[in-house]
């Protein structure tokens, strides 16, 4: 009795009018924080006093590659409940979160490659956090390959799934890769239990970092729905969902 | 799923005998090297190819000794790497082909017992070989003799990780047609860490110095891989061959 919002959950009717109702809600909160914590963090956080105005760019890089890891988490997971528990409508969320991890992916290592160049004085090197982040791009890619490459869908799901639930130890790999080597990257400053960033500089980065997570809850919401539609398209309740 | 888990009672009730699974794997290994030495012509393309990957950096880079001597460790990994991954398309591909695969699936022993023997033969059929020439090719690249005890040591614990993993991808991909590349692109990343710490031992037993911190790591990740490789191995037959 208490699993029944689980199991309605799987219902692909059900998450596709959930879907379209908070949609809204998590779109305008999100932008709301983006533009909040985006124009705290540009214009009135104060200037770093090493870095200058160029550590501004914090507030995109750690939010794209906090999601880039959260968004591969949540792939894995729906990919293993789908695998469990044969939910189609978890391997929808699964595909649906696959190429947005991954965009999220590439824009964590573009802005930190823009960061790197000014502050390190070189675009790349090959530290684990970044090489690690850069193999967490080719898994999404791959992942995205192997499910194009089968015409059965059901296969499709359950062989990706595999690969993603596989791909998940390069999560922790990518997390605690400046805790286990030495690494250019800096550390982490920001944790559970405290930061070492003054508020000033923080609060908008928080602000951003959740404002980008509702972005992602939003746009997988759509994707999920344009997926739900797409494998249920000869269902009865699509006909009327479209009002064809 | 069901039909495997129900067949050691099937077998039982039809009076079959009951075969223990470590007697099933053995006969699996037995089964997979005989038909592969019958083959033997085709047991060299993964060493021709390692040597042929081998010889193209210093031909492509730098014929001279020191130069030779500091791209060695990663020449003779990325040629091996590739070597085992052009070898592991046919890991499943004969068996997936003739339905020797679906039987074992449907015969009631642990599937991940018998991919794990699949997997031994593979490993005994390419990437021991592999192991047992890279410190040749070594050699011509300039690495000195006292590295090759260590080189073909790495070369082993990366080579037995590196085919556990592959069985993975080899599952992932049964029946895609030109499947090679995209088994490569779902193995490489997996494969880095393996490449990362073997390369690093390579370059270290080439100085002199101890190559346990390296080597400990790459048992690591072997004991990882032998331990949850054929589990989901076995996961990927299955849906491959639903």
């Amino acid at each position: 009795m208490a699993w029944t919002w689980f199991h309605r959950l799987g219902s692909p009717p059900y998450i596709y009018r959930l879907a379209a109702r908070l949609t809204p809600w998590l779109g305008w909160a999100a932008g709301l924080l983006i533009v909040a914590g985006l124009f705290d963090g540009l214009v009135l956080a104060p200037p770093d006093y090493q870095q200058g105005d160029g550590f501004r760019i914090i507030y995109v890089h750690v939010p794209c590659a906090w999601l880039s890891l959260m968004v591969y988490t949540w792939m894995g997971v729906a990919a293993a409940v789908g695998l469990i528990w044969r939910i189609k409508v978890a391997h929808a969320v699964a595909a649906a979160c696959a190429p947005i991890g991954a965009s999220f992916t590439a824009a964590a290592l573009a802005t930190g490659m823009l960061w790197g160049k000014p502050m390190w004085g070189t675009y790349w090197v090959w530290t684990p956090r970044l090489t690690s982040e850069l193999l967490l791009l080719f898994l999404y890619l791959g992942y995205m390959g192997l499910r194009s490459s089968f015409d059965d869908l059901q296969r499709a799901d359950r062989a990706s799934a595999v690969l993603a639930v596989v791909g998940i130890v390069n999560v922790p790999i990518v997390h605690y890769s400046v805790v286990w080597w030495t690494d250019l990257h800096q550390g982490s400053s920001v944790s559970l239990t405290g930061s070492s960033i003054a508020t000033s500089m923080l609060v908008p980065l928080l602000v951003s970092m959740l404002g980008f997570t509702l972005y992602f809850g939003a746009i997988v919401l759509v994707r999920l729905r344009a997926e739900v539609l797409r494998r249920e398209r000869t269902a009865a309740w699509v006909r009327e969902a479209v009002g064809a | 799923m069901n039909a495997a888990a129900t067949m050691p009672a099937v077998s039982a009730a039809v009076g079959l005998p009951r075969v223990a699974p470590w007697t099933a794997a053995r006969a699996l290994l037995a089964r997979d090297l005989r038909l592969a030495l019958r083959r033997r012509d085709q047991l060299v393309q993964p060493l021709a190819f390692f040597a042929l990957v081998t010889t193209l950096f210093p031909l492509a880079v730098s014929p001279e000794s020191s130069q030779l001597r500091m791209l060695a460790p990663g020449a003779l990994w990325v040629g091996a790497l590739l070597a085992a991954l052009l070898a592991l398309d046919a890991l499943f591909r004969e068996d997936a082909h003739d339905g020797t695969l679906e039987q074992l699936v449907l015969s009631g022993q642990p599937l991940a017992l018998l991919l794990l023997a699949k997997t031994a033969a593979h490993w005994v059929l390419t990437g021991l070989p592999l192991s047992l020439m890279a410190p040749l090719l070594g050699f011509t690249l300039g690495v000195p003799a006292v590295a090759f005890a260590a080189v073909t040591a790495t070369m082993v614990l990366g080579s037995v990780a590196l085919s556990l993993i592959g069985a993975i991808g080899a599952a992932l991909t049964l029946g895609i047609r030109r499947s090679g590349v995209l088994l490569a692109i779902l193995i490489l990343p997996l494969a880095v860490p393996i490449l990362i710490f073997g390369a690093r031992a390579t370059t270290l037993a080439i100085r002199g110095q101890s190559i346990a911190a390296p080597m400990e790591l790459l048992a690591a990740l072997a004991v990882l891989a032998l331990t949850l490789g054929p589990l989901a191995a076995a996961a990927a037959v299955r849906i491959g061959l639903e």
